[in-house]
This record gives C-alpha cells, sequence and structure tokens, in this order.
C-alpha cells in the first residue's frame, strides 16, 4: 500500500504563464504548418480566378489546360455534384462562378496536376471569354439602389431628446486585411468510398464540414474536417475559400490534392475588414452627461453575403461604445457592390465604430473645454446600466471607470524625441528632432464576447485519461493564440493534476467547439472543459468514495485507492457541451439581449509627428484591459502586444487600396503592416473582476486590443498636429497637405 | 528551369549574350517569379562571380551587396543603402540589380545621379561607360544592350565632401520609397539635387542647383524659394503608393531639409 507523502499543488494551472507546447517547435522551425503537410501520390491544386470585378462569362474552354502534360482535372461550375453554393450566413456564393463573376479575383476554375508549377500554369491556360458588365463599386450609391444584404435600426428612448452642446462629424475606416502570415493551405485526401478527410486552414472546422457537404450535395459522414497546424487567422479563415475546391478535385481525381495560396492570392482569397462610412451626431448637456447619439453607419460587405450581416449589427449595437446615453438612434446598412468580399476580422464591426465615437467624443470634450478622460469618466457604462443602443442590462462586470482610471495613472515613460533614435520616418532619416511635435490620445472600447443575436453558440470538450496524464480533446482551432495552453491549464487545476495537453480531433470525432472568433474560446472551450475536468472528478471520486485525484491516482486520506494506470485502465472521460447565457434576435427597434457578455479596454498612445512630412511615430500605445480572470498572463500580453500593433497598422498604414474593384496593393511590398521598428512599447493593466460566466471568470481577451488602440493612435496624432484626421489609416498627405475633410 | 554559375565573368556574359537571365542577389527577380509575372527558362546566377565585386573609392562592383554599402560606401550611398529592404535583403541584394533594375523608386539611384556617376556595361566585345543621364531612359527601362551585363557604377575621384540623403516611406523602415533625394555641396557651393521616386527616372532639379549654387549662407526666404523650386520640378504621379501633390511637396521638404543638413555641417 502506498502511503502518501502530502499532495503536491498542481503545476501548470491556471494564473501561470506556463510555456505554450507548440512554441519550441515553432520557434525552431519544426512546427507542422498547413503548408507543409504532403502526402505519396498528392496532386497539386491551383484556381483560376476573375480578371474582373464584374463580368458575364460567356464561355470557358478547358481544353488548353487538359492538354499540358501533368494535368489531371480542370473542373468549371458544370462540374459541381451538388448545389455549388456556400456561405457562413445564407449560402449565396457559388463554389466556382456560373453564368457571373461579381468580385475581382472570384474562382471560376479549378485545376489538379502533378505539381505546383503545372497546376498554376494549367489555371493560367483556362480560357474564359468574359463580357465585362459595369462594377458597382460605391457603398453609398448600392444603398441607394437597394443593394444591401441587410439594413437596421435601432431607436431607444426619447427621441426628441435635445443636448445644448452638438458635435458632429463623418469618419470613414478603410479596408484592412488579416494579413495572416500562414496563406491559405490545404490538404484533401479521398477515403475511397465517395468521402473525403479535409485538413484545411480553419477557424471553425465543424461549419468548414457543414459547408462541404451542402455545397458538394454530400452526406454528413462523408466528410470529416480535420484541424491543422495554422499560422494566424484575425477572422479571415472563418469563411471557406480553398475547402470546398480541395475536396472536389479530390473526389474527381480520387488522389489526395494539395493547394497553398501564394500571398497575392491569398489577399483576393480572403475576406476582408468592412470600410465603413459613418455619419455621427452626439448631443450632450453642459456637464458632459450624452443626452442623445444618432449615427448612420454604411458598411461596403462586398460581391457575397459571407458576416456582414452580423458584422453591420455588431457595428450598430456597438456605435455608442462604452458609455451611457438613453436616447439613441442608429441606422446602419450592409451595401453588397462588386468589391472583394468582406467578413470577419478581429474587432468584427466594433473597430470602424469605435473610431468614429471616440473620435466624437474627443470633440465633444473639446467643444465642452473637459478633460477627454473626465468626460468618458462622466458618461462610463457600468454593471447594471442598460447598453445605450439595445437597452440590454449589462450583468456580468464591467470595469469602465477602472480602465479609466487606470489608464490615467500610468506614468507617460517617454523622453525627449528622438533621444531613443526613435523619429518619424525611421531609416529614411528624414526627420530631426527640431521637426516633430508629440502628441498623446485616448480611446476606450467595448464589445460583445461570444455569438450574438440567438445564435446557438456551445462549445464541446473531453476530457479523458491516459498514461500521458489528462488528454482535453477538442476541435476548436488553435490559430496561434494560445488555446493548447489555456485548455490544458483549465484541465490541471480543476482535475487536480498537473500532466494535461490538449488534442485535436476531426469533426466525425466531437462535436462543435464553434468558431475561433468573437474573443470565444477561452470562455467556450474553456468553460467544456473546465465541466468536463469537474464532472469527470466528481464522478471519480464519487466512485471510489475518495476525496482527492492527482498525478498519482486517487486518495482516501493518506491511502491510494486507485493508482493512475488503474483510471486510465477504467477508460474514465467526460464529454460536455457547454452553452453561454442564451441570447435572442433583436425586435424591430432593435432593442433585446443580443450578447452574452462584454469587454473593454482602454488605450492611451504617444505619438511623435513630423507634421510637414506627415510621417508618425508612434512611441507607446499602454492600455488598461478589462479580462474576468487572467489565466495566463503571458497568452493575454501576447493578444495585447500583437492586438495593438493591428490598430496601430489601421492607424497609419494597413488598407487594400481598390481601384474600380481591384486591389492595387496584394503584395506584402505594398501592403504595409508594422514592423518591429514601427512596434510601440507597450505597458498593459489586467483589469481583473471575476464574475462573469466564463471558467474561474475569465472573459476572452483577443479582440479588445485592436479595437481602441486605433482611435487612440489618432487622437495623439490630433493632439500633435491639430488636424481634423476623420479617416484611417492616416496616410502622410493627410497630415501634411491641407484636408478635404467635410461631407 | 536552367540555371548555371559561371567561373568568370567571360562565362557570364556567354550566358548573357546567349539569352540567359541575369540573377543577382534576386530580390527584384524572385519578387517577380513569385508573383508569375516572369518564368524565366534559363538563369545565369552572378552571385558567386569575385569579377564584379570590387569596391574603391571610384569604382564599385556591379555585385557589391548593399549590406557593404552600408558599411563602406560614401556617406549618402550608405545611408540610402540602409534603407533598403530589410537586413537579409541587404545581405542578398546589390548595386548592380538596383541599376540594372533600374525602377523609378531605385534606393541607390539618385546618389548616382547627384554625383554624376557612370555606369560600365560589359559585353563580350568588351566595356563602354554610360554616364547616369544616358543609361536611364524610362520606367525600368535602360540603354543596357540584351547581350551586356551591368559590372561597376564609376565614381570621380572627387566626391562631394558634403552630401545627405533621406527617404520618405510610410512605414519606419521596409518599405520602397514615396519620395527619395540625395543633396550634394562642395565648398565653393555647387550643390547637385537629386530625386527618386517623383519621374520615370531618377533626376536632378537643375534650376534649383543653379539659384542655390550661387548662396553662400542663403536666407530663409532663399531657402523656402530653393524648396519651391524643387516641388515645382519634379514629376511625379499618383498611385496606389502616394499622390503627385504629396510628391511635389515631400520632394521639396525633403530637399530643402538635406541642404540644411549640408550647410550645418559647412558651418562647423
Amino acid at each position: 500500500m502506498t502511503t502518501r507523502t502530502g499532495r503536491r499543488s498542481v503545476q501548470g494551472g491556471i494564473g501561470e504563464s506556463t510555456i505554450r507546447p507548440d512554441g519550441v517547435p515553432k520557434l525552431r522551425g519544426e512546427f507542422m504548418y498547413a503548408q507543409d503537410m504532403h502526402v505519396e501520390g498528392m496532386l497539386w491544386g491551383a484556381t483560376t480566378r476573375s480578371p474582373h470585378p464584374h463580368a458575364r462569362i460567356v464561355s470557358i474552354d478547358v481544353g488548353p489546360a487538359l492538354a499540358i502534360g501533368g494535368v489531371h482535372a480542370v473542373l468549371t461550375h458544370d462540374d459541381i455534384p451538388g448545389p455549388g453554393l456556400f456561405g457562413l450566413e445564407h449560402p449565396d456564393q457559388p463554389v466556382l462562378a456560373g453564368d457571373v463573376v461579381r468580385y475581382w479575383g472570384e474562382p471560376v476554375a479549378i485545376v489538379a496536376a502533378e505539381d505546383e508549377d503545372t497546376a498554376r500554369r494549367a489555371a493560367e491556360a483556362v480560357v474564359v471569354e468574359y463580357e465585362e458588365l459595369e462594377p458597382l463599386v460605391d457603398a453609398e450609391e448600392a444603398d441607394a439602389r437597394d443593394e444591401v444584404f441587410r439594413r437596421m435600426k435601432i431607436r431607444r428612448g426619447d427621441q426628441e431628446a435635445r443636448g445644448s452642446v452638438v458635435v458632429e462629424g463623418y469618419y470613414e475606416v478603410g479596408m484592412q486585411d488579416q494579413a495572416p502570415l500562414g496563406t491559405e493551405a490545404g490538404l484533401a485526401v479521398p477515403d475511397g468510398n465517395g468521402g473525403v478527410d479535409l485538413y484545411a486552414t480553419s477557424q471553425f472546422v465543424h461549419v468548414d464540414q457543414q459547408q462541404v457537404v451542402e455545397a458538394l450535395g454530400l452526406r454528413p459522414e462523408q466528410v470529416r474536417a480535420h484541424p491543422v497546424g495554422i499560422g494566424g487567422a484575425f477572422g479571415a479563415r472563418e469563411d471557406v475559400n480553398l475547402h470546398i475546391h480541395l475536396c472536389l478535385l479530390a473526389l474527381y481525381t480520387g488522389r489526395p490534392v494539395k493547394m497553398v495560396y501564394h500571398r497575392g492570392e491569398s489577399f483576393t482569397g480572403h475576406v476582408h475588414r468592412h470600410p465603413a462610412r459613418m455619419w455621427y451626431r452626439h448631443e450632450a448637456d453642459e456637464n458632459g452627461r450624452l443626452v442623445r447619439v444618432e449615427a448612420k453607419i454604411l458598411v461596403d460587405g462586398g460581391a457575397y453575403a459571407s458576416t456582414t450581416a452580423a458584422v453591420l449589427a455588431n457595428a450598430c449595437y456597438f456605435a455608442v461604445g462604452p458609455y451611457k446615453c438613453d436616447s439613441v438612434a442608429v441606422d446602419g446598412v450592409g451595401a453588397r457592390t462588386n468589391n472583394p468580399p468582406c467578413g470577419a476580422m478581429r474587432g468584427f464591426g466594433a473597430v470602424q465604430v469605435c473610431f468614429a465615437y471616440e473620435s466624437q467624443m474627443d470633440r465633444l470634450a473639446s467643444a465642452l473645454g473637459m478633460d477627454p478622460l473626465e468626460l468618458r469618466r462622466r458618461n462610463a457604462l457600468a454593471t447594471g446600466d442598460r447598453l445605450a443602443t439595445t437597452g440590454q442590462v449589462i450583468d456580468t462586470p464591467l470595469p469602465v471607470v477602472e480602465v479609466i482610471d487606470s489608464l490615467a495613472a500610468m506614468p507617460l515613460l517617454v523622453d525627449e524625441p528622438g533621444s531613443g533614435g526613435d523619429l518619424p520616418g525611421g531609416s529614411g532619416l528624414t526627420t530631426e528632432p527640431r521637426h516633430v511635435r508629440r502628441g498623446v490620445g485616448y480611446a476606450l472600447s467595448i464589445k460583445n464576447l461570444g455569438f450574438s443575436e440567438g445564435f446557438d453558440d456551445y462549445a464541446q470538450a473531453r476530457v479523458r485519461l491516459s498514461p500521458e496524464g489528462a488528454i482535453v480533446e477538442t476541435a476548436a482551432i488553435e490559430v496561434g493564440q494560445g488555446l493548447v495552453n489555456v485548455l490544458a491549464q483549465i484541465a490541471r487545476t480543476t482535475l487536480g493534476v498537473s500532466r494535461a495537453e490538449v488534442r485535436h480531433v476531426d469533426t466525425s470525432r466531437i462535436d462543435s467547439a464553434g468558431s475561433t472568433s468573437a474573443s470565444r474560446q477561452t470562455q467556450l472551450s474553456g468553460g467544456a472543459t473546465h465541466e468536463a475536468a469537474r464532472r469527470l472528478r466528481q464522478r471519480i471520486l464519487e466512485h471510489y468514495r475518495a476525496d482527492d485525484l492527482d498525478d498519482e491516482g486517487v486518495w482516501r486520506g493518506d491511502t491510494l485507492v486507485a493508482a493512475w494506470d488503474d483510471l486510465v485502465r477504467d477508460g474514465w472521460e467526460e464529454t460536455v457541451t457547454f452553452r453561454h447565457p442564451p441570447t435572442e434576435p433583436p425586435d424591430e427597434n432593435g432593442q433585446g439581449k443580443m450578447h452574452a457578455d462584454f469587454a473593454v479596454a482602454g488605450h492611451r498612445a504617444v505619438v511623435d509627428v513630423d507634421p510637414e512630412l506627415g510621417l508618425v511615430r508612434v512611441l507607446r500605445v499602454d492600455t488598461a484591459q478589462d479580462v474576468g480572470k487572467a489565466l495566463n498572463p503571458e497568452s493575454i500580453r501576447g493578444q495585447i502586444e500583437g492586438g495593438i500593433l493591428q490598430g496601430v497598422g489601421l492607424a497609419v498604414m494597413e488598407e487594400l487600396v481598390l481601384d474600380r474593384g481591384r486591389i492595387r496593393n496584394a503584395t506584402f511590398t505594398d501592403y504595409l503592416l508594422p514592423t518591429i521598428l514601427d512596434a510601440p512599447d507597450v505597458e498593459a493593466i489586467l483589469i481583473e473582476q471575476e464574475g462573469s460566466w466564463g471558467p474561474f471568470g475569465a472573459k476572452g481577451v483577443g479582440e479588445p486590443p485592436t479595437i481602441s488602440s486605433t482611435p487612440a493612435v489618432v487622437a495623439a496624432i490630433r493632439d500633435a498636429t491639430g488636424k481634423e484626421l476623420n479617416r484611417v489609416p492616416v496616410r502622410p498627405q493627410d497630415i501634411a497637405l491641407e484636408e478635404e475633410v467635410a461631407r | 528551369m536552367e540555371v548555371i554559375h559561371p567561373r568568370n565573368l567571360e562565362e557570364a556574359l556567354a550566358a548573357v549574350a546567349d539569352g540567359m537571365t541575369p540573377l543577382a542577389g534576386g530580390t527584384d527577380l524572385m519578387v517577380e517569379v513569385n508573383y508569375g509575372q516572369k518564368r524565366p527558362e534559363r538563369v545565369v546566377a552572378l552571385r558567386r562571380l569575385a569579377d564584379i565585386a570590387d569596391f574603391s573609392p571610384t569604382r564599385i562592383g556591379a555585385g557589391v551587396r548593399w549590406r557593404r554599402i552600408e558599411k563602406e560606401g560614401p556617406r549618402a550611398l550608405a545611408q540610402a543603402a540602409r534603407t533598403v529592404g530589410s537586413p537579409q535583403i541587404r545581405n542578398a541584394g546589390t548595386i548592380g540589380g538596383n541599376v540594372a533594375t533600374a525602377s523609378p523608386a531605385g534606393d541607390g539611384l539618385p546618389f548616382l545621379a547627384a554625383v554624376d556617376a557612370s555606369i560600365e556595361l560589359t559585353s563580350g566585345s568588351g566595356s563602354r561607360l554610360l554616364r547616369w543621364d544616358e543609361y536611364f531612359v524610362g520606367v525600368k527601362q535602360t540603354a543596357r544592350r540584351s547581350d551586356e551585363l551591368v559590372t561597376a557604377i564609376v565614381l570621380a575621384d572627387d566626391l562631394p565632401e558634403r552630401q545627405e540623403f533621406a527617404k520618405v516611406g510610410v512605414r519606419n523602415a521596409m518599405v520602397i520609397s514615396t519620395v527619395c533625394c540625395v543633396v550634394t555641396r562642395r565648398e565653393d557651393g555647387a550643390t547637385t539635387v537629386a530625386l527618386g521616386s517623383v519621374a520615370p527616372t531618377p533626376m536632378r532639379a537643375r534650376r534649383a542647383e543653379e539659384m542655390i549654387s550661387s548662396e553662400r549662407s542663403p536666407s530663409e526666404a532663399t531657402l523656402a524659394e530653393f524648396a519651391r523650386l524643387v516641388s515645382e520640378e519634379v514629376a511625379p504621379i499618383t498611385d496606389h503608393r502616394s499622390t503627385e501633390e504629396y510628391r511635389r511637396h515631400a520632394a521639396g521638404v525633403l530637399a530643402r531639409r538635406l541642404l540644411e543638413r549640408c550647410l550645418r555641417r559647412e558651418a562647423a
């Protein structure tokens, strides 16, 4: 009989900054990303894309492509055995264009060949005759023509309420791209019985599987989607792109088929952040309290629906920000155009409006002669208040005031311009300290966590015991954010064991974990893991009438009543489907309980600007963020630093430039992402207020860092230059030349 | 794809004369290959060709890489070298590649214009020297014949004492220039002003040069007039990277700032 020598505390549980298991392999270049997959006998796929934003397809001649040696298949719309449509919200997008192409880069044909180069040459050799049509590329014109995916109307409170101080503004947000470093990649392997296994970049394998099944007219059990190694996502992988193409080619050729998008193709092959135009009117009393907010929000959804309806709704729901106001009118339009389709990107609608409402709050502070933080403090939303737009009562912690106070208390920590060598213009040597003006700006944000508007949002996880410790099985996608860490930490703490790891399983072996988006997996898959581990521990203890479980086994007092190996042999496991509190669709005035939880964040940016050349150096972006409970502080800081950099990118450089529906800068030469020399220093305060329904009170942390960092940077540039700057990204000419603001 | 590694310049020239595509650091060619704009069937790799990697104050071999120029080149060219891509790109890319590609945005090219450098072109039948303004003829177009290689940049042995480079880009590093500029000034006031990304080829702002060269201690008004003349002389376009108006404006601002730097060094 084993005698217990005293219980050890669990190592690697929640609250620790555990080292991620895929970290070292990634650093050493040994991690297998989707791009690295290889099976014997596989073919390579490639895509023929439309060179026009809008055209009728007169004819397609696949003959020249098929004539190339090593080409196994060239497929078009006519070869699809099923409805051939897909879409996250409703299937309106053709797998391959049939009669009409509706955006530049739309897939028209797919090929499979012996090698990648042959596949690409074959894709170029497909002869498509087009009759060009006039593209609709202006969202306002689309609105006027009623070419829309969704219209939103929010009316709350007394519509006649009027304030004594009024500010109006027009704002624009350009088209940002997620630009994940890993491009789209996948491998489809036919199973020999008419089914297929899909290994492809994704944020949500169950919904990929479902769309493959529906588009190709297959039975659900014929398609299995497997999680794979993914190099970043940021929303770009919520939608299907190469998935159905791969399955179609694999089923047609009877061979495994691999496809990897090149960088330029990636820019056209996934959805983007919606460009937005926003008209705002804020009215306040003389003490700065918001009396009324009116907004019109127009987002360009591009050619197909994707998630435009949900992005637009989110933009409207968060149109006032984390502030109280009892008289609100918001009108939203999600336009349908011939621009590239837009969909999910980190912040999902909350980003666009945050730039507008925070710009408005600064204007209002200026009109009132009030400190911008004080204005925000006076209007701060708190638990128990109603969201200004939807009227939903906030019933989880919402530390808006704490965020403001934390930001206000943070020391500025910046030296004289240029003292660290960090001048605007960087290595271009454009700017000397005497050319520099410094500015400081603040912004706050609010966003929902989890899916909204009555969506049945759930995640399944399984916890089982193995010789290596506890195993968490899930189909929740790791895109780099740290899911493989946090689910294992939750399992360790909850079970009471120090050995736990996450294993990804395919769609046939577990139910959906939902999407890795909406900052939701820590709360949803974490919640499922927590509950599965809790129940498993309880069942084991009850079975053995024991009082503790650890790495050695089950204990009754000081006696080991069952060793770990015995538990493994008995096959203990527990599967849980976790749901967040129910939400509901909006009523006709946009009112209701549409959201399951909220998070707030605030940012303070310090910039040096060379006003004459319009060049900006973002020196610092400090932040305070509502995290509920910090399950892995280092991972959270990783999200915060990365999210801030993405927000800085939108503020000063990241934009897909369109010309009549065509992307002009679909390369990393010209779509500029911030480099390490553009990265500001970041100090982050994590605000922990437990009470959310996430495991241990945790909240999602992925999106908030990127939402208000953008308006904070722009506020700082305004502070330095006195310019209006109503559009992001702010370009050098916007600062250096006379502004053309009015609209 | 067929790739040959010539052992000496003669073999390289024979390959070029035979229609093979020259590949130096690959920082332009490979981008075009990756984007499917070029699909060269036969390539002659110049990277290990010591014959064109010589380096002296008056002659920079075409195969000299930016990393070396950044450390050892004349001041303004070294400053320009520092802005070429990333450290990895500077370890691969060569000045000869910059000259052969002849992009309007080539970071090294305004320096060549500012100091009236010549380009050495070599073929099987010998070498010839072309002054920069004879060599650059249009957007990515040069006077190089298809059987010739760029083999060296030839510089005068009395480069101006004061020379300054600056480049405007939207990012702090690793960025294609929106405008770049070199200003040089001699003891006697003789000033040159060269600019990139504001015309089909690198160009000189001759009227501004003429005006400022006779000014020993230019007044504020003269400096402003100098900047205005530069803005007037450039011929930029609007594209996805910037606008004509901004480029004109920034060209003037940069030229003035660089002149001021030269004047400060003169005074010091």
